[in-house]
């Protein structure tokens, strides 16, 4: 098993009224600085079997189709690396 | 013979039981529609009712999009016949591709719940020939992820091809842009719009029954169509 994240954030045009809720109470909690603040979704798929470029060409349609709205939204994937892939690949 | 208009329940719709009683006070057959069945039951017309289809998870309608029921409604809607879908609906009409832009949060953030004054910009689609160009209609608005966008483009051209069916007059509530409240497709059979004409249909129960000429419209625009 190897896991694919695709990281999934309103395009920049786009209002996020989240961010700015979270951007506005920053300097009440004490943090100072922080110019802006964008909110997206991170969806972690565990894939079945070797993550080649067929395994991560489906990914993207799968995100493409469902996970993003195109929209509005724009995304990434990427395969990341865990313990148990590195161990996978040493032995 | 009776018009039937089909209303489909998905897990988590809300509206359904009134926009079957909106479509009976209107004169209409009512059929309910399950989300897990392709089969439309040989209705006329259809409506995607209002509510929290799927729980709304991965974004409003998303998933409702791509249910069994939908398939029949994407591909009869792309054939011409009238499909109406209110808040929820709305959102899955988005997500389907029948209508263009998307609808996101708030800009203010808040659910609001009020009755909304909308103007009628567009009286020839099949849900809104029963109302004159420019007439202003209360019907009630209930909302968190209501906000209508679309790049300049696509707004350029619903503007244009009179696409915009309804606009919010006054205070615009969910930071829609244009003040669009609800818009049609090239057609102009396939309607959708955020507030909720099915609850004002009954002054028992609504601020007004400015809402019932939605469905009288589709019945007359199917009996014309015979």
């Amino acid at each position: 098993m190897a896991r694919v994240v695709v990281d999934v954030m309103l395009k920049p045009e786009i209002l996020d009224p989240q961010g700015q809720a979270v951007q506005r109470a920053l300097p009440r909690l004490g943090f100072e600085g922080i110019a802006d603040v964008r909110q997206g979704k991170r969806f972690e798929l565990e894939v079945e079997g070797p993550v080649d470029d067929a395994a991560l060409a489906r990914v993207h349609e799968l995100a493409e189709k469902f996970l993003a709205n195109t929209v509005i939204e724009d995304f990434t994937v990427r395969i990341e690396e865990t313990e148990q892939t590195e161990e996978a690949a040493a032995a | 013979m009776t018009t039937r208009i089909g209303v489909v329940t998905f897990p988590g719709s809300l509206d359904d039981q009134d926009a079957l009683r909106a479509v009976r006070l209107a004169g209409g057959e009512p059929v309910s529609l399950w989300h897990r069945d392709k089969d439309l039951h040989q209705v006329d017309a259809v409506v995607l009712p209002g509510g929290f289809s799927y729980g709304d998870y991965l974004r409003c309608g998303a998933i409702a999009r791509f249910s069994p029921v939908m398939e029949t409604v994407i591909e009869q809607a792309r054939a011409g016949m009238p499909v109406l879908g209110i808040c929820n609906g709305f959102q899955v009409l988005c997500e389907s591709h029948l209508l263009p832009g998307a609808l996101t949060r708030n800009d203010h953030l808040h659910f609001i719940c009020r009755d909304q004054t909308l103007r009628v910009e567009n009286a020839t689609t099949a849900w809104t020939t029963d109302y004159s160009q420019g007439q202003e209609i209360t019907v009630p608005l209930k909302n968190g992820e209501g906000g209508y966008v679309a790049d300049w483009r696509t707004l350029d051209a619903l503007e244009a091809e009179g696409r915009v069916v309804f606009r919010y007059v006054g205070t615009n509530p969910n930071g829609s842009r244009r003040d669009i409240a609800g818009i049609s497709n090239e057609a102009g059979n396939v309607v959708g719009l955020m507030p909720h004409p099915e609850h004002a249909v009954e002054t028992l129960t609504g601020p007004t029954t400015d809402g019932l000429g939605f469905f009288t419209s589709a019945l007359k625009t199917l009996v014309d169509a015979r």
